[in-house]
């Protein structure tokens, strides 16, 4: 059994981060530079915690898998940011936003940590806004807010469209100074392939140079990783095409706790899917439920254009299901309902797998000039992909996998369950519970990256000061070293006939029908016999073209589809002992008469901790039971 | 929808060192609501199926923002349509029949690593050397302390909207970065957070950027390239900064 113990501090829980920072062991500045510590992954998460270690005068070394850090998949996020600062006077405060993040993710997340994000969330925006993000403002030169799913105030901070780029930007310049400046020593392409543990603790990292396919490794005093979710063991996500599961899994098998795989997030705005070949699906920013309707027709065998429906025919089935969020439910709750429209027959498209999300009232209330300044560039790329004219006809969307609220087990530290192993970001479990409210993610990444992380660290560096990093000819490391190189010499010698995408494609597909947005007993067992048949299959049959000392794209994609066949079925194991519905973990079993999740507190009120067995399948379950001594449990009702 | 048939001429280049060459691949039944690199996803599913190697490229997001695909079209930097970059070009675009030359980014800052794969880090060295404002975690003010007029701070997102992706270069016939290192300049210069270190950031950038890229002779190329259609009249602005920094920089006068 594994030590779960969150280390949660004493106190009330307003108090509990100060009382923290207190009392938590300190490094001198002068004997700063004497540790070293590795950050893996160059997101929100990982690159703030790079650039402010470094600022603090630790030695850091970074790495991505990409050619610049700037390219992270935090680039992708739209919409915004949440902060409790109450610019707008309209009732929020640190303690709604902790509110509003506990009820919204279901009541399966720590109090103390939702807490915490919440009174850090404040310093981002001052942090992000010193460091130049050109946030949206308003004509006498204050920020704007705008709002978001799940809440009933305004609190969401964005520059247009592209609030992520601009963060990551803000992060990647950051990061950039301290690399000119010498004191974050930055690998690029390069990307993990697993870690290191001696005597208990994480000594450091292996790497795979993919320009050379070199196998190499780092030692440091820590190791911190932030590479994201695993939303890509779907196949189909809005996730970029490299995002992968392998640094979280590598850490797993080598004893790390995955916490709460089956949250996944379903997000209910993208682009429906279209046709076989498509390589990923695209968000349609949640922000545009600021001023889109939903709906669809009530005639299941409606032929007209959306144009030639009269009101009276149309149903706008979240405002007539939620009146008080309406268009703003969160998106658990937004993306289930669209399933229930389409599942009915009321989708709409060709292929009727969508539903509208109109602006025409918008339009016709604010004019073509204000949607445009709101949502110019999300217009244009609908555009672009569909042709088809948003200011004229509503677009279609329909749920897609977008995010993990599941990820390594971390305590209050943001250690994992590795000595030495820290994990940030949404690579971790921590604050989002079941469900993540909309522009939450931009928030947890810097909360964790700037201001948590770096002062968590230093009560397990300061003990060690005077030692140095496990040396990387040590044994350990050499025997890892050759097991990696052995792995990927065995992709390129299996010779068989498929490709790994269409693995990937196939996998992808299991996970989507049993472990998507609703899942059964029955689906689950079948996901459970048939992704471990199809990965036999993968060892015997995967063909891998091309050689292992250049740049080989099959060859990467080889190594992350591989774990995505491990953590399917984790996710699928974690899905079916969790016998109630909450949040993204839908069990068909556990609905109310109306459709709606029902949980069972009495029974599911903890963490899901994943140990490895060594075999996929018989993982063993350790529970961290949550306690709830601020919020209390209730049904989540936004009607 | 409807399919056409195609003809690629594709760069393939083994290595850094390697010599490279055109090659030839016919490909048949592409759908025309493909991406353009949905498509080369299905190039390289039948390159595999035939034991052949895949082309190598550079893609992430696939959305348009991560600025990390390239790809000379044609010989257009992303293809054909203006604003947009190769990730979000689609295969309507083309025509039954048509023969696509597809290349890497052209320019010697940008040295190829494999087939259409090249290596941009000499716009990293642009940033390292002045693209940020020094703000260290932990003291910043009030995000409200400092209003910023709102045509200020939407010029600035206009210019930081650059993706980084480097299809200025590629369409300079110099071989220029003026347009990736100006809205970086003008994004941090125009703000007020941003006048402590202006001069310093401009020298510091522009003069790294001159190490490794060619001079920009106003022909407006990049603007035309550019995915996010930025405008060259940021390059008037860093310009503009530049030469001052030549005179409030006093300190690096006798530089020469």
């Amino acid at each position: 059994m594994l030590n779960l113990d969150s280390k949660v501090p004493e106190g009330p829980i307003a108090d509990k981060w100060t009382n923290y920072k207190f009392d938590r062991k300190l490094v001198n500045p002068a004997n700063r530079r004497r540790y070293e510590v590795i950050v893996v992954g160059t997101g929100l998460a990982g690159g703030a915690a790079a650039a402010t270690l470094a600022e603090q005068g630790y030695k850091v070394k970074a790495f991505t898998f990409h050619d610049s850090p700037r390219r992270a998949h935090s680039i992708a996020a739209q919409g915004g940011i949440n902060a409790a600062k109450n610019y707008k006077d309209d009732g929020d405060s640190v303690w709604r936003l902790f509110y509003d993040t506990v009820k919204g993710g279901d009541f399966r997340s720590r109090e103390a940590n939702v807490y915490r994000l919440a009174q850090e969330s404040v310093n981002i925006i001052d942090q992000c806004t010193a460091q130049g993000v050109p946030f949206a403002r308003e004509y006498g030169g204050l920020l704007d807010n705008r709002s978001f799913g799940g809440a009933q105030v305004s609190r969401t901070f964005y520059a247009r469209g592209q609030t992520g780029q601009q963060l990551l930007l803000g992060v990647y310049q950051q990061l950039s100074r301290e690399v000119g400046l010498g004191n974050v020593e930055l690998y690029n392409r390069m990307e993990l392939v697993d870690i290191v543990v001696v005597d208990g603790e994480c000594a450091g990292i292996v790497v795979r140079d993919l320009q050379t396919g070199e196998v190499s490794s780092h030692s440091a005093h820590a190791t911190v990783l932030a590479t994201g979710g695993y939303s890509n063991a779907f196949f189909l996500s809005t996730n970029a095409m490299a995002c992968n599961a392998t640094a979280i899994w590598r850490a797993h098998r080598r004893g790390a706790a995955f916490a709460n795989p089956c949250y996944t997030q379903i997000h209910p705005t993208c682009i429906p899917q279209s046709e076989p070949f498509q390589s990923k699906l695209t968000l349609m920013s949640e922000s545009l439920r600021n001023d889109g309707r939903i709906w669809v027709p009530k005639n299941p065998d409606e032929t007209r254009s959306p144009d030639q429906i009269p009101e009276d025919e149309r149903d706008y089935y979240l405002e007539r299901r939620y009146p008080s969020f309406g268009n703003l439910a969160p998106r658990d709750i937004a993306s289930r309902a669209a399933k229930v429209e389409v599942d009915s027959g009321h989708g709409v498209g060709e292929k009727k797998n969508g539903v509208y999300l109109d602006f025409g009232e918008a339009i016709s209330r604010l004019g073509v000039d204000v949607i445009e300044e709101r949502y110019g560039n999300l217009f244009e790329m609908y555009d672009r992909i569909t042709d088809e004219n948003p200011y004229k006809v509503p677009m279609r969307i329909y749920p897609a996998p977008h995010y993990t609220m599941g990820g390594l087990w971390v305590d209050y530290e943001l250690m994992t369950t590795i000595p030495g192993l820290y994990c940030t970001g949404e690579a971790n479990f921590s604050d989002h519970g079941a469900n993540r409210l909309g522009a939450s993610a931009l928030m947890q990444g810097l909360s964790d990256g700037y201001f948590v992380l770096p002062n968590t660290i230093s009560n397990f560096l300061a003990p060690r000061l005077g030692t140095t990093p496990v040396p990387t000819d040590h044994e350990a490391f050499r025997a890892v070293e050759r097991e990696a190189a052995d792995r990927f010499k065995r992709y390129t010698s299996i010779g068989g006939t498929r490709s790994p995408d269409a693995f990937h494609m196939e996998l992808g597909r299991i996970v989507w029908d049993y472990c998507g947005m609703e899942r059964t007993k029955q689906g689950l067992e079948k996901a459970l016999s048939e992704i471990p048949a199809l990965y036999e299959e993968f060892k015997k049959d995967l063909r891998v073209t091309g050689g292992d000392t250049n740049v080989n794209q099959t060859l990467e994609k080889a190594g992350r589809v591989e774990d995505f066949f491990e953590l399917a079925q984790l996710m699928c194991l974690d899905a079916l002992q969790r016998n109630e519905s909450c949040g993204g973990h839908f069990r068909a079993e556990h609905q109310t008469e109306e459709g709606e999740a029902e949980r069972d507190d009495e029974n599911y009120a903890y963490v899901a901790a994943w140990e490895w067995t060594g075999d996929a399948q018989q993982a063993e379950l350790n529970k961290e039971v949550l306690e709830f001594e601020n919020v209390h449990l209730a049904v989540r009702s936004y009607k | 929808m409807t399919t056409i048939n195609i003809t690629l001429q594709v760069w393939r280049q083994d290595g850094p060192d390697a010599s490279g060459a055109f090659d030839t691949i016919p490909v048949a039944d592409v759908n025309d609501e493909m991406s353009f690199l949905e498509m080369l996803d299905l190039v390289n599913e039948q390159l595999i199926n035939e034991g052949k190697e895949a082309i190598v490229f550079d893609h992430d997001c696939r959305e348009g923002i991560c600025g990390t695909c390239s790809l000379m079209i044609n010989g257009q930097a992303h293809g054909p349509q203006t604003g947009t970059a190769t990730c979000q070009l689609h295969m309507r675009t083309f025509d039954d029949g048509d023969t696509i030359v597809v290349e890497p980014w052209r320019a010697t800052a940008f040295p190829i690593i494999k087939d259409l794969m090249v290596d941009r880090g000499t716009f990293d060295r642009i940033v390292e050397a002045g693209g940020f404002i020094t703000a260290e975690t932990g003291g910043a003010p009030d995000a409200n302390l400092t209003p910023i007029p709102k045509p200020v701070a939407d010029a600035a997102m206009d210019a930081a909207a650059c993706i980084g992706c480097g299809a200025c270069v590629a369409a300079c016939p110099n071989g220029a970065a003026q347009l990736f290192t100006a809205a970086k300049v003008a994004h941090l210069n125009l703000l007020p957070q941003g006048q402590a270190e202006r001069y310093k950031r401009v020298e510091a950038m522009v003069d790294t950027m001159e190490e490794y890229f060619g001079s920009c002779t106003n022909h407006a190329e990049c603007q035309e390239a550019c995915p996010k259609s930025i405008s060259i009249d940021f390059i008037a602005l860093m310009n503009k900064d530049y030469l001052k920094s030549k005179f409030k920089n006093r300190r690096l006068l006798s530089r020469g």
